[in-house]
């Protein structure tokens, strides 16, 4: 992600696009098992506006050189988290990389640790498994007439865990989640987080009970993978910790 | 092979609408969800500034007025029955929203946080109002998480990557189900239903610079309109002023919300001479107008001087930091712009679509200009035109229709459900489906869908945008037509079953020409100027002719049969509207 000093760049071209368009080659890790049980790779080349997002390269590759190229993509700016992918060996949206940061040739494969079901296209369903284990829900059946009370300290208490988008770039960079796909990983652990820390809510020890589990928060090894790979810059190893603590104070 | 799934209500689309519904409707009846995507991937989490109602916590407000700027910003096009229930059901919608855990941002007080946005203003025009409840600025992510985890709770069913391609009725015209493409198999299920709820968002991939998901290619509307029933007021179509130059992503109105400028070359803030009262937080319509009037008139910038800036660098960083920091990190991400210190270039990027299947107030599906109502077919959310935003959608209208249609038209399906015995199903149900998906899999050479998609997006982009005349939309009409006979003869290169989204994204292509020929020959007609629907060679807004709804119909020779209905009026009474 571009910090604001990274940002000094004064061109006209970021603003305009560019008048010159760039050479980039895409090596994409390919598995159709209509035609062959084994992964392959494929090269296309291909001549496209650095400033243009990969995931527009990957259409570009898809639109005219070959159709089947299968991948999933929606709001192609970040918000939606249908194309995390590995790039150049680490997750990213590929809505999120522009073209000239990656060119002349980037690497894309599937993110690691659920089945590749076609191309960049991954079974999510044990991810999604996950996080509906958490209690990923509000508990509180208390009657109010109006909104409840909450002080912008104990909404910003959260605030962090709140922004995720459920692409699976963090749970899918993690060694452990690769070596035990039973380990819940970090995208249910942070929802988890959003309403353990949520002072409207009424079940953070149910919660702590699912994570203190074997397949929870202690399999953590703190690598960090997930922080890295998280587009959305949300601090996932520290809400892992604060998970942690939690459980171990038994206080939230 | 088919397979055959029995419930009593099937939503179709897992945006805010279709969970909302879903929330209501699988309390009372068996309900299934089916969405092409996963329902977390859906569009409206890309939604930013807020939604409103008037909560009064910041300051005094009352639902009538935001019911009086809904219908002035919709062009007194608006129903106001409707907008009347909408913005007196804000405040309810807005608190169950919080019951549920919705993390809206705060007053020191620990309230719900408002603030001011295009368009909405205290007393009938006086001055802008703050009624714009959000979270930072992403009010629709959150209020996506949110429904979708009262899903989870509720245990509602989904067909997740399950792709609608025809909607069933029977002889006598009921709901009786519909057809499902599974992409990660390529079979086709038929779901059968007591009713049926379309909840599948907008068309705004028609246009070249769009805010849109590419996922938005008009499949509800375009579905339903094949099946004979009509589309309404599809020549309106909100063209958002800020989005990125280029890319078409979408820079909150809630900027200008919170004091961010728009300028000219001169560095002018031009929009005072447009909007002398409410200035840069005028309605949509309004403000894209302006930008091309200043474009025009050359003071645009850039080699082609075709964008404007939005200026934020007067606002404390602390402000971009707190309330906007996604449009921030997207300035800086795909322009290279540092927000806090530099103009973010804008353009006018194609938004909304007003129009769309009509329905009443519950949500029902209803024909002609008598409104009849289809039994067991519902729509809400932006493909549905009910109509509350008119001519013209006000800034966070959109967040509030689709909890509050959503709701209910998920409680009247379930009523309806509950009532009806399970319609027969038509013979050979899957046969157009079937028909449809032979001719584009068994082409060896064709047409490429690609091609004939960027020249859709480019040429409405040109000629049917925020600047629309006679000679423009007739040539459009005309290129359509050579487009729709280009993508009868398209062929894909993926044959195979296997998350065919080549396949899928022709059929989009198809529903997209649905669309835009609606869109187009509803706009030649209407030889008048009102909300976003701007004809240079006819300025003026004509209610002496045009004070009602169009309805588009398409024929049995592909052709469209236009139509209209009343306006239904209520307390206020049409005038010049000024800003």
């Amino acid at each position: 992600m571009a910090t604001p000093a990274e940002i000094l760049n004064t061109s006209e071209e970021r603003r305009v696009g560019a008048t010159h368009l760039t050479t980039l080659t895409l090596k994409i890790r390919r598995y159709n098992p209509q035609v062959s049980e084994d992964a392959w790779w494929d090269e296309f080349t291909i001549q496209v506006d650095p400033f243009e997002r990969l995931v527009e390269a990957l259409h570009q590759v898809k639109w005219h050189h070959d159709g089947t190229l299968t991948f999933r993509r929606s709001c192609a700016h970040g918000i939606c988290g249908s194309d995390a992918m590995v790039i150049n060996g680490r997750n990213a949206l590929a809505c999120k990389i522009l073209v000239k940061d990656v060119a002349p040739k980037v690497t894309i494969e599937p993110i690691r640790g659920l089945t590749v079901l076609k191309d960049l296209i991954v079974d999510m369903e044990p991810f999604f498994d996950g996080y509906r284990a958490v209690l990923p829900y509000l508990v509180n059946d208390e009657e109010t007439e109006r909104e409840r009370i909450q002080s912008p300290d104990e909404r910003e208490r959260y605030d962090d865990t709140t922004k995720c988008i459920l692409c699976a770039a963090c749970t899918t960079s993690c060694p452990i989640f690769w070596a035990d796909e039973t380990y819940i990983g970090p995208a249910a652990i942070v929802n988890a987080h959003r309403f353990i820390f949520d002072s409207r809510d009424r079940a953070p020890r149910e919660r702590l009970g699912i994570l203190s589990e074997k397949t929870g928060v202690f399999r953590c090894r703190t690598t960090f993978n997930c922080t890295d790979a998280c587009p959305r810059g949300i601090e996932v190893t520290k809400a892992i910790q604060e998970v942690k603590r939690a459980i171990l104070f038994d206080r939230v | 092979m088919t397979v055959t799934h029995t419930y009593d209500a099937v939503i179709v689309g897992a945006g805010g609408a279709g969970l909302r519904a879903a929330i209501e409707a699988s309390g009372a009846v068996k309900t299934a969800v089916i969405s092409k995507l996963y329902p977390t991937r859906s569009h409206t989490g890309a939604a930013q500034g807020g939604v409103c109602a008037a909560l009064g916590n910041v300051e005094e407000d009352h639902p009538e007025w935001h019911a009086f700027d809904t219908v002035k910003g919709g062009d007194y096009l608006v129903d106001q029955p409707a907008a009347q229930l909408l913005t007196e059901e804000a405040i309810a919608s807005i608190y169950e929203l919080e019951r549920w855990g919705l993390p809206f941002n705060r007053t020191p007080d620990g309230l719900i946080d408002q603030r001011r946005f295009g368009g909405h203003t205290a007393n009938h025009g006086e001055r802008p109002v703050k009624r714009a409840c959000y979270a930072a600025d992403r009010t629709g992510h959150m209020i996506l998480q949110t429904l979708y985890q009262q899903c989870v709770k509720r245990d509602v069913r989904f067909f997740n990557e399950f792709y609608c391609l025809d909607l069933l009725l029977t002889d006598d015209g009921h709901a009786a189900g519909v057809v499902a493409y599974e992409l990660a198999t390529g079979e086709l299920h038929v779901f059968r239903s007591k009713s049926v709820l379309f909840a599948t968002g907008g068309y705004g991939r028609m246009f070249r610079v769009s805010s849109n998901a590419h996922a938005l290619t008009g499949d509800g509307p375009s579905v339903v309109f094949r099946r004979g029933i009509p589309l309404e007021d599809m020549e309106f179509f909100q063209f958002h002023p800020t989005g990125l130059y280029r890319l078409g992503v979408l820079l909150s109105e809630g900027a200008r919300g919170e004091g961010a400028i728009l300028r000219n070359k001169d560095g002018e803030r031009f929009m005072e001479r447009y909007a002398p009262t409410i200035k840069d937080l005028a309605p949509r319509d309004v403000v894209s107008r302006s930008i091309y009037q200043e474009i025009r008139e050359g003071r645009g910038l850039g080699p082609k001087g075709d964008y404007l800036h939005l200026d934020l660098t007067h606002l404390d960083p602390k402000v971009l930091e707190e309330k906007l920091p996604d449009i921030t990190e997207f300035a800086r991400v795909y322009l290279q712009v540092e927000p806090t210190r530099e103009p973010v270039p804008i353009q006018p990027t194609a938004h909304y679509a007003m129009g769309g299947i009509p329905t009443d107030v519950h949500g029902r599906v209803v024909t002609g200009s008598d409104e009849t109502p289809v039994p067991g077919l519902y729509a809400a959310g932006e493909c549905a035109c009910v109509s509350v935003h008119g001519a013209n959608r006000l800034g966070t209208n959109s967040l509030l229709d689709i909890v509050v249609f959503g709701r209910r038209g998920g409680d009247d399906m379930a009523r309806h459900s509950a009532e009806t015995e399970l319609p027969d199903l038509p013979p050979d149900a899957t046969a157009r489906t079937l028909g449809m998906l032979d001719g584009i899999l068994t082409r060896e050479t064709g047409d490429n869908v690609a091609d004939i998609r960027s020249e859709l997006q480019d040429s409405m982009f040109d000629l049917a945008f925020v600047v629309r005349t006679e000679e423009s939309l007739a040539k459009m009409g005309e290129i359509l037509g050579a487009l729709r006979d280009r993508y009868d003869r398209i062929a894909i290169g993926d044959k195979g079953s296997v998350y065919n989204t080549d396949l899928m994204e022709a059929v989009e292509v198809g529903f997209l020409l649905d669309c835009a020929a609606a869109l187009v020959a509803a706009a030649e007609a209407r030889d008048e100027s009102r909300g976003a629907h701007y004809r240079e060679d006819h300025p003026l807004r004509d209610d002496a002719n045009w004070l009602k709804h169009s309805l588009a119909y398409l024929q049995d020779d592909g052709s469209i049969r236009l139509d209209t209905k009343p306006v239904k009026m209520g307390p206020y009474i049409p005038m010049e509207r000024k800003y």
